[in-house]
Formats: structure tokens, C-alpha cells, sequence
């Protein structure tokens, strides 16, 4: 069998007809009131792969499949959207760890999810294989004998035409001799042949039929509307096994980069790092990217748009194999370095601080990168100096490219270029909590056990330093310095090896899906009988096999052309002129079910 | 300039919405008038014959041959035994399609339908013209395609949907969808005038791409389809129902038994026309994924991450895949099927308004 047994074009069981547009559930389960013998081990297994292989499942776990889906878009999920898990966790105490339980924050990766995609798949596979088997023999087998009754199909026509001559055909008729009989055959294998020939050119794939007394040709078209049909499915499978098998060998890292540094691709020099499941270091290309400068983009000149982003450039020096090249990365336009694609990702300020001791050494000294808070860039930073000062000391600091002031006297920044950057900082003394080997995050700072001493509940206001300005730090514990602010990139690796498979099966998917939605695969048949008083009736008729809106049209133009193409025989005197023809337009998807 | 120019899209917008106003009542006219048609039939003709059958007589007089030039618009009973031979006269006159059945003649036939709906589509085709100029200039305002954001998405998609409609109506007559295709306009025009405007802006760095040209311009286009088969996808269900319907029948199937649907192809020609629309949609709709897949590859570094607009354009996918494999499953074809189109859609729409403004991801361009 082809297809699945409940596939519309199958054949109905023997004492069921299904007619089209049908309601209910009869179909394809025809079986049921059958009293069957106990079934083994084999047995049941092979009813179990039937079921899973019918149409009814496949499109149950179609449905499930889209069902399925839909919560992970409901909940944050910890591939897309870590941070929103870690907030769902602190805002839904009870519920997260319910929701958890049933893997719903990772829903794509989840047993039931993938329980049912691959249930889905095994279902798909059972139906392409005896179907890509069925089409092979198809593709090699000549189109099927003739019917008998050809006015049952879709666009039935037929056409009459007189006898030759019609005192020789009434003596021929009256008397039939070997002459005759040598005579008439071949009068109407002319007309086939006509029709073979116009239907051949029209690309179908023809063979001709004679028994007793008539003469017909078989005409078959759009078998590449199945191979589409198998191309596509055969399509998603690839897909999935290329990102299920071939996924494992990619890797995804972040590294944030200030101007001026450079990042090596290592495993130790990425801030974050995805590997997939077969990744081993030998992957990562040897390269190294420099970023020399970063470029930002403002809309200066509609007012509703203003300080919105027009371009990111990040201007990159490269060394791969010993060759140093220039280079920039964009938001659409990737650097194709080594084996792996460098994304710019994002952007913020990295402003340099400079701690120095009361005695003047320099106990901290780095540029800090700062995440952006707003559209405007005010970014919020945390500098921790861990050695070198009486006690631990943490400052949480805000940058504001262009301050102003509200008029309640808060900072905010109106732009994000760096037009007047104001570097605003709350100390804290105390301890870092970072002595405890709990790893903490270098974008936040436990205050618990540290004392604040600048800003809003304290005696000082907040330090709030312009670049290069130093201010002193409270309780004579030395100097900060805001020596520069710098722009930093956040730059995203990415290596897969195969998304060029994926892009080669989905581009079989949509051939094969355009091929098979929009071919229409169809029977056409001419049946020529010849009747006692010397007329031939001329039959037309057709099959769709599928969705084939046009089968009616294609039975009359057939019809049309052949009648032109006999004109222009009957010139040499074989034919004679047409006779009466009447059309019966039957419907043409509905007559899929007559062989 | 600028402004100027934005200035006059917004006032050919409004235009456009005040001329669909127009068409829809035209069309729902033509629809309140082809029930009452129908209604004086079933007084008037008595004898044998469906009122389905008779209505049809009306429309193909004029591509009839002989005896149904002879016909009046409200044909009598007598009339009515003719009227096979007409429609038959009128189906070979004209192109013949497969599937026609006896009421599908009366579709497509040429039909002096009424003037209401006459008016109907030739304001659709004013309005759409409107809108089209209103659309151009908001792009030329912008300097870039006008679909960058949400208000953009649904001036150009909105016009995508009547263009699709018209160059639909030029093949098969469905100007009895006119009202809800005008109507679904009208309100998502109405919606997004008032809520998602937003002045022209400068496109941020994440979608300066040519794959926003291709990759939203098509996802609108299979939006187009999916609206005007989640049309037909209705019409085959309340036709299925006045054909299954028995006259005793009850509760909400006698509510649906409007009158209007005798003039309407039958359920299974309904459903030939919305799937062939709704799978031109589904290929638009793999185009979109496929092309959303190839530009997040270049802006996002992956082709696929589950950002909740991609979940939802694979669960549209997933549903319209399901519809049409449902149409190939026996005990699933006809009405179960057409309730995925219809609930595909809503999904189309559900991605639409509510992802777009209210989920967290990725595709936050709504400009709002």
C-alpha cells in the first residue's frame, strides 16, 4: 500500500463508500467490527506501526505538536530568555518550581515535547518508505489499462464522428470481411495515435490499449508532484536530524569587548559558553579579534526619533594564521573568521576607574563595562577592589553619556552618545562576600555585609565625576580617578558546522512543498469504439489524483486540440467532419475515488 | 517634506477607511437583498425544486442559452424545471470548472447581481487605490519599504488582503465575501490608525536588511490568503449546515440557516476554493519561515531560537500543515478541516495583535 489506509485517495473498504465532503467516522476504519484473531508479539507490533503510521496520527500528532508549543511561548524559557526564568523564579515562588517540575521553562527540549515531534517523525518515516517504494514502481510502470465505463470521470466528452464514405461503411458494416477488418482498426488507431502523440507532447507519459472493439491511449502526468510530496518530507526528516546530530558539534560563545582589548579565541577567554554535546577544544579556531573602535549612529534630525540608533559599526583588527586583517562587524553583516561567524550583539559604555590608595598606588585600575538600563544609555556598573585598602571596597556606579538633571535633582541621561558623559558612584566598604568561593556575578554586589557611605541615606552625596576629574573617597580611604569612557561590544561566536545542511533540506522543502501543492497529477484517457454504422465515438475522460481544480478544463482543451489535430488529417481523407459532442463537467476531485 | 508627505498618507488612510465604509455597506446590502430574494422565491415558487436551484436562474440568464433569456429575475415554478438546463447551458458557455455543482453556477456566472453590489466592489477597488497611494507615500516619507513597524504592517497588510480579494474576484466571484473582507479591513485599519501610529522613524540597526523587504512583505501576502480562506472556510461551514439541515432543525443550526447562503456555491466547492487559497498561503508561509530562519542566521547568530514570534509562525505552520493533511484524511475532510483554517487563522491573527504588543522576544519592532 502507498499511503496510509485512511488517506482520502485510498481505496474505501469494500462495503464502505465515502463520498467526498464526508462526515463522521467511518472511514478508514473499517476494520472494527471485524472479529480478528489474537495477534502475537509480531502482530501487535505490526498493528502499532500501522496505527502510528495512519493519517489519523500523524495529523493528531500534528496538532499535538502546535498545541505543545504554545506554553513556551506563555513562560520564559532558559534557552531564549535566562534572565526572564531566574525573574520568574523570584516573582512566582510557588508556581515556578511546579512549572519547573513539568519542564516548562524548557519547553523545546522537554520528554513530552520531544516525545511527541519524535513520535511525529517515526510516524512520517512509516509513511514515506513504502510510499517512496510505491512511487519508484510507479515511475517505471506504463499508466494503467483503460477503463471500461470512461463517462464515470471527471470531464467526460465525447464526439461522434460520421463513417467515411457512407454507403462503404453501411456494406462494410453489413458484411465483414479480412478486409474490412484491416480497414477499420487502423482508421481508428490513426485517431489514438493523434491523441498519443498530443498527449506525449504534452508531457504525459502515454501507452495506447486495443481489445475487441476499441482502441484506446492511457495518459498519465505530474508524477513530481509525489516526488515533491517525498522530497518534502523527506526534507524535514533531514532537517531534524541534521540540527539533532549535527547541532552537537557547534558551539556559541559571548565575550564583551572594551575598545583597545583584544579577545583570543579560547575556552577561558569567553564570558559564556554554549558547547553543543560532541564539542571538543580542537574546534575553536585559532584567531584573535581586536577591537579598535566602536561606532554608534544617532538619529539627529526627527524630533520623534531623535537619539534613536542608526548604525552600529565595530571596527575590528583580526589575526587568523598569522595574517592580519581589518575589518568591520555590523548588526546584519556577521565576520566570518576561522570556522565560526562573530555576531555584534550588543553595545554599551565601559568607563575607566582608576582606585589608588591614600599613599598614591594604584590598587584598581580597568575599564568596566557598564549595562545599558534605557534607550538613552544610562548604564549601571559595579567596580569591586578586593586588595590594597584598609578594608574591601565596592562601588556601584552609574554612567550618563549626556546628564541632565530632573527637577528633583536626579541624573538622567537625554542622548545615548557620550555628549557629556557624568560618571556617578555609592561607595560601600565592607566585605565582597567573594572569600566565601561562592561565584558571584561581576555585574552585581552583595552589600549585605558592607556599609554604604556615599549617596541617598548617607551623610555624603553620591561622587559623580566628569572624565579625568579624581575625587576623594570617603573615610580617607584613598582616590577615584574617571580616567576615560570607552565604548565596549558584546560579540557572540558562533560555529555550525552544518547550517549549510539545514539550508540545503529546507530548500528541498519548499521545492518539494511548491511542486506538490501546485502539480496537478492527473489521468487523461481517448477511447475510440467504432460503432456498426462506420461512426467512431470518440471518449474523453480524466482522473485527478489530488487536489486538481483544472481536470475538467484540461478533458475539453484536450478534446478541442485533438478535434484540430484530426482536421488536419481528415485533409488527406482518413477523417470526416465532427459530429454532435456534449461535455458533462462531473466533478472533477470528487471522481479521485472511481478506481 | 517629510512630514508633508506623512501628513497626506495618514489623510488617504482615513480616505481609504471612509470608502471601504462605503463598500461594506454596499456589500451587505447585496447580502440582506439576496435573502430577501430568496425568500420571495420559496413564496412564489411552490412547486418542485430547492431554492437553491431556482436562484440560479436569475444569474445565469444572461450567459444562458435559449429558453433562460426568457426568465425573470424571480423565476416561477415553471421556470424553475428549466433551470437545469440553463445552468448546464451557462457552464459550458463559460469555462466549465471542475467541481461545479448545480448552485455554483449561480456564483459564477456573470450576474446582474444587484446594484448594491455593483457598488460594493467598485468602491473596494476606489479605496484600495486610495490605500495604495497612502502606503507608497508612507514609504517614500520613510525612504524605505512601509512595513517597519506595527502601524506600517497593517496599512501594508491590510492592502495586501484587498489586493489578494480583488485579484481573486477577477478569476472566481467571490464578491459575496465582499463585507467581510471590507469589514476585517475596515476594523484592523481603524485599529491600527488609532493605536499602533507611530510618526516615521529611521529603521534601527536590526532591520537594515534586505530580508526585511522579502521576509515581511511575504508574511503579510500568506496573511493576505489565510484571511480571505478563513473567509470561505466559514462560508463552506454555515453552507454545510443549511445542507445537512433538516427543517426541524434546531437550536443554533436553524439560527444559521440564513437565507443568503442558497445564493452561495455549495459547501464542496466552497471547500475546493478555500483550500486552494489557503495552500497558496501555506507557501507563502514557509517562505516566511524559511527566510525568518535564513535572517536571524545573519542578525541573531542562529537561525532558529524558539524567540516566542518564531514559536508562533511555527505553530501557524503546524496548524495549516495539520488543515492540510486533514483535507487528505478520510473522516476529516469537509467540516473538521475547514475548523483548522478558521482556527489557524485566529492564530494568525492571536500572532498579529497579542505577540507582537504583549510577549516578550525578540521581534519587538512594533515601533510602540
Amino acid at each position: 500500500m502507498s499511503r496510509p489506509s485512511d488517506h482520502f485517495d485510498s481505496p474505501a473498504p469494500a462495503e464502505t463508500s465515502i463520498p467526498a465532503g464526508f462526515e463522521g467516522n467511518k472511514g478508514g476504519a473499517g476494520s472494527d467490527d471485524i472479529t480478528q484473531p489474537r495477534l502475537g508479539l509480531v502482530g501487535y507490533l505490526r498493528w502499532f506501526w500501522r496505527q502510528l503510521s495512519s493519517m489519523r496520527t500523524a495529523l493528531f500528532l500534528l496538532l499535538m505538536l502546535a498545541l505543545a508549543a504554545v506554553p513556551g511561548s506563555l513562560v520564559p524559557q532558559r534557552s531564549s530568555d535566562p534572565n526572564g526564568v531566574t525573574q520568574y523564579f523570584v516573582d512566582n515562588k510557588t508556581l515556578a518550581p511546579i512549572l519547573d517540575a513539568f519542564q516548562l521553562f524548557s519547553v523545546y527540549t522537554s520528554v513530552w515535547f520531544s516525545a511527541i515531534y519524535l513520535l511525529l517523525f517515526i510516524s512520517l518515516i512509516g509513511c514515506v518508505i513504502p510510499r517512496t517504494k510505491h512511487h519508484l514502481d510507479a515511475l517505471r510502470t506504463p499508466p494503467p489499462k483503460t477503463p471500461a465505463r470512461l463517462a464515470r470521470l471527471g470531464g467526460f466528452t465525447t464526439t461522434t464522428i460520421g463513417a467515411p464514405g457512407a454507403s462503404d461503411a453501411r456494406g462494410e458494416s453489413d458484411t465483414p470481411d479480412a478486409s474490412d477488418a484491416s480497414d477499420r482498426p487502423a482508421n481508428s488507431a490513426t485517431i489514438i495515435e493523434s491523441a498519443r502523440k498530443l498527449l506525449k507532447k504534452s508531457g504525459y507519459r502515454v501507452a495506447t490499449f486495443t481489445d475487441a472493439d476499441s482502441t484506446s491511449v492511457s495518459a498519465e502526468r505530474g508524477y513530481a508532484r509525489e516526488t515533491g510530496n517525498l522530497v518534502f518530507h523527506i526534507g524535514l526528516v533531514g532537517i531534524l536530524v541534521t540540527v539533532g546530530v549535527g547541532g552537537g558539534f557547534g558551539y556559541a560563545g559571548q565575550r564583551v569587548v572594551v575598545e583597545g582589548q583584544t579577545f583570543v579565541n579560547t575556552l577561558l577567554a569567553y564570558d559564556s559558553f554554549n558547547p553543543g554535546r560532541f564539542f571538543s577544544d580542537s574546534a575553536l579556531a585559532p584567531f584573535t579579534i581586536k577591537l579598535d573602535k566602536f561606532d554608534a549612529t544617532y538619529d539627529t534630525q526627527a524630533t520623534k526619533s531623535f537619539g534613536m540608533p542608526l548604525d552600529y559599526r565595530a571596527s575590528v583588527s583580526t589575526t587568523q594564521d598569522g595574517v592580519a586583517k581589518q575589518s568591520a562587524i555590523k548588526v546584519n553583516s556577521p565576520l566570518n573568521i576561522g570556522n565560526s561567524e562573530v555576531y555584534l550583539l550588543g553595545n554599551g559604555y565601559a568607563p575607566t576607574i582608576t582606585v589608588k590608595d591614600p599613599t598614591g598606588n594604584v590598587v584598581f585600575t580597568d575599564s568596566v563595562p557598564f549595562l545599558p538600563q534605557d534607550a538613552n544609555l544610562t548604564s549601571l556598573g559595579v567596580v569591586k577592589v578586593t586588595d590594597g585598602l584598609a578594608s574591601q571596597l565596592g562601588l556601584i556606579g552609574f554612567v550618563y553619556p549626556t546628564q541632565d538633571k530632573t527637577s528633583s535633582g536626579m541624573s538622567i541621561s537625554t542622548y545615548p552618545d557620550a555628549q557629556y558623559p557624568v560618571l556617578s558612584l555609592n561607595v560601600y566598604q565592607g566585605s565582597l562576600g567573594l572569600d566565601t568561593g561562592i561565584p558571584t556575578s561581576v555585574y552585581s554586589l552583595n552589600v549585605d555585609s558592607m556599609t554604604k557611605l556615599t549617596g541617598i541615606n548617607t551623610d555624603l552625596p553620591s561622587i559623580e565625576l566628569k572624565p579625568g576629574e579624581t575625587a576623594q573617597l570617603p573615610n580617607g580611604l584613598g582616590s577615584v580617578t574617571f580616567d576615560n569612557l570607552k565604548r565596549f561590544a558584546s560579540l557572540d561566536v558562533h560555529h555550525d558546522p552544518t547550517s549549510g545542511w539545514v539550508l540545503f533540506f529546507a530548500i528541498a522543502v519548499m521545492g518539494g512543498l511548491l511542486t506538490s501543492l501546485f502539480i496537478p497529477r492527473r489521468r487523461l484517457w481517448v477511447k475510440a469504439t467504432e460503432k456498426d454504422d462506420g461512426s467512431i465515438v470518440l471518449e474523453y475522460a480524466g482522473l485527478a489524483r489530488g487536489d486538481d481544480p483544472k481536470l475538467a478544463d484540461a478533458v475539453t482543451d484536450l478534446a478541442t486540440r485533438h478535434a484540430a489535430a484530426m482536421a488536419t488529417l481528415s485533409s488527406s481523407g482518413a477523417m470526416a467532419t465532427l459530429g454532435d459532442s456534449s461535455t458533462n463537467a462531473a466533478g472533477a476531485s470528487s471522481a479521485g475515488k472511481n478506481t | 517634506m517629510t512630514q508633508a508627505l506623512e501628513q497626506y498618507s495618514i489623510i488617504l488612510i482615513y480616505s481609504a477607511m471612509a470608502v471601504y465604509a462605503l463598500a461594506f455597506i454596499g456589500f451587505a446590502l447585496d447580502l440582506a437583498k439576496r435573502s430577501s430574494t430568496v425568500k420571495n422565491e420559496a413564496l412564489a415558487a411552490s412547486g418542485p425544486g430547492a431554492p437553491g436551484d431556482q436562484q440560479l436562474v436569475g444569474a445565469s440568464a444572461s450567459t444562458g442559452r435559449g429558453s433562460a433569456t426568457a426568465l425573470a429575475e424571480r423565476p416561477t415554478s415553471t421556470a424553475a424545471a428549466t433551470s437545469t438546463a440553463a445552468t448546464t447551458g451557462a457552464k459550458v458557455a463559460g469555462k466549465g470548472r471542475g467541481g461545479a455543482s448545480a448552485s455554483s453556477g449561480s456564483s459564477s456566472g456573470s450576474g446582474e447581481r444587484s446594484l448594491a453590489l455593483r457598488l460594493g466592489v467598485t468602491m473596494t477597488v476606489l479605496a484600495f487605490v486610495l490605500q495604495l497611494v497612502g502606503v507608497v507615500l508612507r514609504g517614500i516619507a520613510a525612504s524605505r519599504v512601509p512595513w517597519a513597524n506595527m502601524y506600517e504592517f497593517s496599512i501594508t497588510g491590510t492592502l495586501l488582503i484587498v489586493a489578494v480579494f480583488l485579484i481573486v474576484l477577477v478569476r472566481e466571484d467571490l464578491r459575496f465575501l465582499g463585507t467581510f473582507i471590507t469589514g476585517l479591513v475596515l476594523v484592523l485599519l481603524g485599529i491600527s490608525t488609532v493605536n499602533y501610529y507611530v510618526a516615521v522613524s529611521p529603521l534601527p540597526p536590526a532591520l537594515q536588511s534586505a530580508w526585511l523587504v522579502i521576509h515581511v512583505f511575504v508574511a503579510s501576502l500568506g496573511t493576505a490568503f489565510f484571511a480571505l480562506g478563513f473567509a470561505l472556510s466559514v462560508a463552506q461551514l454555515l453552507q454545510n449546515r443549511r445542507e445537512t439541515g433538516t427543517a426541524d432543525a434546531k437550536g443554533l443550526a436553524r439560527f444559521l440557516n440564513f437565507k443568503l447562503l442558497a445564493t452561495l456555491p455549495d459547501s464542496v466547492r466552497l471547500e475546493n476554493l478555500a483550500y486552494r487559497i489557503n495552500i497558496v498561503g501555506f507557501a507563502f508561509w514557509t517562505f516566511t519561515l524559511m527566510a525568518g530562519a535564513v535572517w536571524a542566521e545573519r542578525a541573531w547568530g542562529r537561525y532558529w531560537g524558539w524567540d516566542t514570534k518564531e514559536v508562533w509562525t511555527f505553530i501557524i505552520w503546524t496548524i495549516y500543515a495539520g488543515y492540510i493533511h486533514a483535507r487528505a484524511t478520510k473522516g476529516w475532510r469537509g467540516s473538521r478541516s475547514a475548523w483548522l483554517a478558521i482556527i489557524g487563522f485566529a492564530a494568525v491573527l492571536f500572532n498579529f495583535g497579542i505577540v507582537n504588543i504583549f510577549f516578550k522576544g525578540l521581534h519587538t519592532y512594533s515601533g510602540l
